[in-house]
């Protein structure tokens, strides 16, 4: 096969139909994850789960079943009725910035997969080429910049709402959020440090951070998790917190704060905060793959490049691109798929933290940590890059 | 009452972190992950309901397949939401139940009203209402949450009694009672 016709279309057009790809697979990709929250949380429960849904149209098709237990048609219904049902705005909000709110929320979310690269493959000169929308030097400090909008979205909303819950859930939510993007950009520093040489060019690209962890040798291929543990648990904390994910889930606080930011929302409007809100989940994910878990590197010492060469002298198709593009993204998947379990399964593991111990672990305990870090690893990769 | 000092011991740094709780923690959930469920899928699976279940009321009949009610009107009197209602009746002469007093001509109990307090079982002389182990009652309309008799008799099913009072009473009578 030959898709050099593609490369062929003109540039615009390329990306307008791989943006239209993108937002297609990445919004399923967030409903499906309302619906796995739903299986998973209902399973470390010792429960079924959603499992009854079933169109009676279907209902003919033999194997249907498989879907039905998994609750495919139930996340159908629950999407669909937000779409049909009536969306209601209070009357004691204020309309413009009510409205503007999930916008304003869905925005950031589908901008930040712009910059992640999510495989990579090698053209007819050997040379390999990044999988990615946007193949920018800015990079991670792009994803830092717009996902960190994402608060304003959620403090629009609280305070928009004209109410209290929803104040308080948004004071809370901008006071965690602008806490914890501290620790967690100051722990991916050490990465950038170690990847930015001296006398090399310098890069904020994610791309070349999975380049850097794929080269060869015992210290070339190994992870950043392998190198700097640290980094990686500080990030996954902060990441918990940015995402307002259990145990850090102060924005919602369905116990205290009714629904927290959101409680005045209802129909598609809630929804799209909902979908934001995976997104950011997805998202967040991929970077903490790409930054410390080797991106789509199949396992540690072992590079896609590596993979596909091996697998070459068993299917000989295995070099061209669009089997190495699949490839690497369906690794980089598995690894997100893998990564959102854990946020859940955390999700019913820990008890939440009330509102001051948010702001302690936050301020007092995973922020010197993260300067402690970086100031350790600085004079580490001084002393190593002389 | 004695007072015993529990050492208090400081948290080692470790602990501090919480890290090896919170992987242990992460370890018994993921236990409960793999475990079969306990769900009961209720429609399709009924639960076990004990003997002694007080559910739904209903009219039982003796081995011989007689009613046991005489309408006597004992329930409804009884009854403390007024749930009840009992037409009594005669039984025709040619019946062979007819040494028997009366039957009930209709017997009503309105679910809608009906509290499953077990007065009308507790007052009954004749043992002939029990409120047995049918836990849900549903209907679309109110008429269908009123049980007449025949479905009461439905529901309530026979009482293995092997007691035949009325029989006793009858065999007693043509023996000249007193023997």
């Amino acid at each position: 096969m030959d898709f050099s016709f593609y490369f062929d279309l003109p540039l615009w057009l390329r990306l307008v139909l791989q943006g239209t790809a993108v937002i297609l697979v990445l919004f399923p990709i967030a409903a499906a994850c309302s619906m796995a929250e739903r299986k998973i949380s209902a399973w470390l429960q010792g429960r079924p789960g959603p499992n009854r849904t079933l169109p009676p149209l279907l209902a003919w098709v033999p194997g249907i079943w498989v879907l039905q237990k998994l609750g495919i048609f139930q996340l159908a219904a629950d999407g669909g009725k937000f779409v049909f049902k009536e969306d209601p705005v209070p009357g004691h909000v204020n309309k413009l910035y009510f409205i503007a709110a999930p916008i304003l929320a869905m925005i950031p979310a589908l901008t930040t997969v712009v910059v992640v690269p999510f495989g990579a493959y090698l053209d007819s000169a050997g040379k390999i080429v990044p999988l990615v929308l946007a193949n920018v030097d800015i990079g991670l400090l792009a994803v830092f910049a717009v996902s960190s909008l994402g608060v304003y979205a959620v403090i629009l909303a609280g305070w928009a709402s004209n109410s209290k819950y929803p104040f308080l859930g948004g004071v809370r939510a901008s006071a965690q959020l602008i806490s914890y993007e501290l620790s967690m950009t100051l722990s991916v520093l050490p990465v950038f440090l170690w990847i930015n040489a001296p006398g090399g060019q310098g890069t904020l690209s994610l791309f070349d951070v999975v380049q850097f962890q794929s080269q060869p040798g015992f210290w070339g291929g190994a992870w950043f998790v392998f190198t700097m543990p640290l980094s990686a648990f500080i990030f996954l904390v902060a990441l918990f917190a940015e995402t307002n994910r259990q145990p850090f889930d102060m924005p919602e606080s369905e116990s205290d704060l009714v629904g927290g930011f959101h409680t005045e929302y209802g129909a598609f409007k809630w929804s799209l905060f909902f979908v934001a809100e995976y997104c950011h989940m997805v998202i967040g994910s991929a970077v903490f793959i790409l930054l410390f878990f080797g991106g789509w590197n199949p396992l540690p010492w072992v590079t896609l490049t590596d993979t596909v060469q091996a697998l070459a002298h068993i299917i000989p198709v295995a070099t061209h691109p669009l089997f190495m593009g699949i490839l690497g993204i369906s690794i980089f998947l598995v690894k997100i798929c893998f990564s959102i379990f854990f946020f859940m399964w955390v999700r019913w593991t820990l008890p939440r933290f009330r509102y001051d111990q948010v702001m302690n672990i936050g301020w007092k305990q995973l922020l010197p940590l993260s300067i402690a870090n970086l100031i350790a690893y600085t004079i580490g990769i001084a002393l190593l890059q002389k | 009452m004695a007072v015993i000092q529990v050492e208090r011991k400081p948290l080692s740094l470790l602990e501090r972190t919480y890290i090896p709780q919170i992987v242990g923690g992460l370890r018994t959930t993921l236990r409960h992950f793999f475990k079969p469920n306990v769900t009961l899928q209720y429609p399709e699976q009924r639960p076990e309901i004990s003997k002694n279940y007080r559910g739904v009321p209903t009219l039982v009949m003796d081995p011989n397949g007689r009613e046991k009610c005489v309408s006597c009107q004992l329930c409804e009197f009884v009854c403390p939401p007024k749930a009840i209602r009992i037409t009594p009746g005669e039984i025709a002469a040619d019946s062979p139940n007819a040494h028997v007093e009366k039957a009930p001509q209709a017997f009503d109990i309105d679910m809608l009203r009906c509290i499953y307090c077990g007065l009308c079982q507790e007052v009954c002389p004749e043992e002939a209402i029990w409120l047995q182990n049918q836990f849900s009652m549903s209907g679309y309309t109110r008429a269908e949450m009123v049980n007449n008799k025949a479905k009461l008799y439905e529901l309530g099913g026979t009482l293995p009694d092997p007691h035949l009072k009325w029989d006793h009473k009858k065999a007693a009578a043509e023996h000249g009672n007193g023997h």
